[in-house]
Order: C-alpha cells, then sequence, then structure tokens
C-alpha cells in the first residue's frame, strides 16, 4: 500500500508550492518569452533558447549570453562573467545549507535551479506542517524551471506573432520581491540586515552604476554584516 | 562560431552558473558540521539579499529622466500597503503590477 502513499505526497506537496509560484509563472512566461524572441531576432533558432533555458536557468546571464555567442569564442571570459553576474548565489547557498539537508538525491535538482525566484520562496515560505518540505521545495523549483523553459521555447518558437500589450508586466519580479523583502521583515526581530541590505546596495548603484554594483554590494553586506556579528548576535540571545 | 565553439561557451555559462550556486554545499558539506561564522551568515544574510534583490529590480530606473522612477515608486507603495492591509501574496503582487501597467501604458 506504499504506492498511493506516496502519490497523495507528492500531490500534496504539488498542490501547496503552485500558489507560491504562480506570480513567477507571470513573470517568467514575460521575460522568458522576451528572451526566446531576443534569441530569435538574433538569428538563433528555437532550439537556442529551448536547451538554453533548460541547462543555464539563470534569467540575466542567459541574456547576456547572446551577446557571448554573437561575438568572438573565447569560453574563459563567458566563464568569468558568469560568475560575476551570478556571485549573489553564493549568498543563497550559504543561506539554504539547513533547508536543504535531508533532501536526498533531489537536493541536486534543488541547488540545480536555485534562481533568485526558486531560493526566495523555498527560503521564505511557510511550509505547512503535513506537507513534505523536500518536495515542496522540489515542486516549486521545478514549477519555475517549465515555466522559464516553456516561456523562451515559446517566444523562440512564436516571438513575432505576439501583439498584446505586455510594456510593464516584468514589473511582476519588482513586486515579488518587494513582498518577500516585507515578509522577511514581518519575521525578524531585529532590521539591520534587511535595511543594511537595501541602503548598501543603493549605495553602490549610485557608485558604481547599473553594471557593475552587485559585487560591490555583496562585498559591503558580507563586510558590514561580519563586522556587525558581535553586536547582532548578542541582541539575539538577549530575546 | 561553428557549432561545436557554441556549444562549448554554453557549457562555460553553465558551468559558471552551477559553480556558484554548489560551491557553499561542496565548501560545507552535510556530513560535518558547518562553521559558526557561516551559520551566522546563513542567518542573517537573506534579509540583506532580498534588499539587494529589490535595488537589482530598479537598477535601470533612471530618476534623472523620462518618468523619473514615479510609475515604480507609486507602485511599490500600492505594494506595500497593500500587503500591509491583507497580507495576501498573490493580492499585492497583482495589484502593484496593474498599476504599474496602467501608469507605464496610459499615463507615462
Amino acid at each position: 500500500m506504499q504506492k498511493p502513499d506516496k502519490k497523495t505526497k507528492y500531490l500534496k506537496a504539488l498542490k501547496a508550492a503552485f500558489p507560491h509560484t504562480i506570480p513567477i509563472f507571470a513573470g517568467f512566461w514575460f521575460l522568458g518569452l522576451t528572451y526566446g524572441i531576443y534569441m530569435n531576432v538574433s538569428g538563433f533558432s528555437f532550439w537556442y533558447p529551448c536547451l538554453m533555458s533548460l541547462t543555464i536557468f539563470a534569467g540575466s546571464v542567459e541574456f547576456v549570453a547572446v551577446n557571448l555567442l554573437l561575438g568572438a569564442f573565447d569560453p574563459l571570459q563567458a566563464f568569468v562573467m558568469t560568475l560575476m553576474i551570478n556571485a549573489r548565489h553564493l549568498f543563497y547557498g550559504i543561506s539554504m545549507l539547513d533547508k536543504y539537508k535531508g533532501t536526498g538525491l533531489k537536493k541536486f535538482y534543488l541547488i540545480f535551479g536555485m534562481c533568485d525566484e526558486s531560493f526566495s520562496i523555498n527560503y521564505t515560505a511557510d511550509i505547512p506542517e503535513d506537507v513534505d518540505k523536500g518536495w515542496f521545495m522540489f515542486f516549486v523549483t521545478l514549477l519555475n524551471h517549465f515555466y522559464w523553459f516553456s516561456g523562451a521555447t515559446l517566444g523562440g518558437l512564436f516571438g513575432s506573432l505576439i501583439h498584446f500589450n505586455t510594456e510593464g508586466l516584468d514589473f511582476v519580479m519588482t513586486a515579488m520581491f518587494v513582498v518577500i523583502f516585507m515578509e522577511q521583515w514581518l519575521k525578524d526581530k531585529k532590521h539591520t540586515s534587511a535595511v543594511l541590505g537595501l541602503a548598501l546596495s543603493a549605495l553602490c548603484l549610485i557608485i558604481f552604476g547599473a553594471d557593475d554594483f552587485i559585487i560591490p554590494a555583496m562585498v559591503a553586506i558580507l563586510g558590514v554584516l561580519t563586522f556587525a556579528r558581535g553586536w547582532l548576535e548578542k541582541g539575539e540571545k538577549e530575546e | 562560431m561553428t557549432l561545436i565553439e557554441q556549444v562549448i561557451m554554453i557549457a562555460a555559462i553553465v558551468a559558471g552558473t552551477m559553480l556558484t550556486r554548489f560551491l557553499p554545499f561542496l565548501l560545507f558539506p552535510a556530513g560535518k558540521p558547518t562553521p559558526e561564522y557561516i551559520q551566522y551568515l546563513g542567518k542573517v544574510l537573506p534579509a540583506s539579499v532580498f534588499g539587494l534583490l529589490v535595488i537589482y529590480c530598479l537598477k535601470d530606473v533612471e530618476i534623472m529622466r523620462g518618468s523619473h522612477g514615479i510609475p515604480e515608486f507609486l507602485s511599490i507603495a500600492a505594494v506595500v500597503l497593500l500587503h500591509r492591509w491583507k497580507r495576501q501574496m498573490l493580492l499585492s503582487i497583482a495589484g502593484g503590477t496593474i498599476l504599474y501597467m496602467l501608469l507605464v501604458q496610459v499615463l507615462f
């Protein structure tokens, strides 16, 4: 009788995960379609967005990849650029060390698919007691991956045929991160880290500009949090 | 670029992405105790990271030109108010996004 049991476990996790991914469905279809169209007008067949969305699964890098593929053959430069753009994922990994523990083989897929959105949901979501946490996070990641892949592929295939006015739909991602930021804020007792994240990132954006601010912002956040460790931890123990 | 060269380029991008995602898990495997400093970072970093992601989404907004970031400001205010009022994720996100689309398509 183990089979039906397992089936209900998967279904339950999928049902709990799906509502969390609805905003990402909207955002990824929009961005994915845009990406597919962009590849299409850059002269690549739909196979490129299709396979690249499956294997890379990191939005901003895939847009950069189009330019890299159009330029000179330089895999080392492509590798280093990817490291720079995706460096923020290092922070996600450090934050998920505990949560991804004990998820078995799924862990490889969870880490592979840990984009901004998968990380944010899996870190903040209140997973109901009776839902398997590992499978919940697995389905969040899988659904996100599927939205991105299907959006990119459809964009590559039919992108030029779309005419309905989607201007501004990409704001759905900003809105989602604002909500996630607020949820984290409501959970935290101290808001030092949240305020630091906003302020240091904004400061670095002003100093270094849109294309180069992420790494300085990460270094600044890491530096200040390390420096303030004694004080931040002391506060926690006093609670 | 030949097809082989393109495949190598894409493989390099996949490798770069995977390195940033897997590295913390390789450095601090589940079987061994994680250093206290890393555990501390794991606890305090997320709040900062969500702040970074919000700024990241707004990085191309130009305050001095175009619509001066007014649609972004108003829509984020709407998201915050909606979320404080009902605290329903989908409602806050949909409300803010629809307002933003109206603002950029109709007003600005």
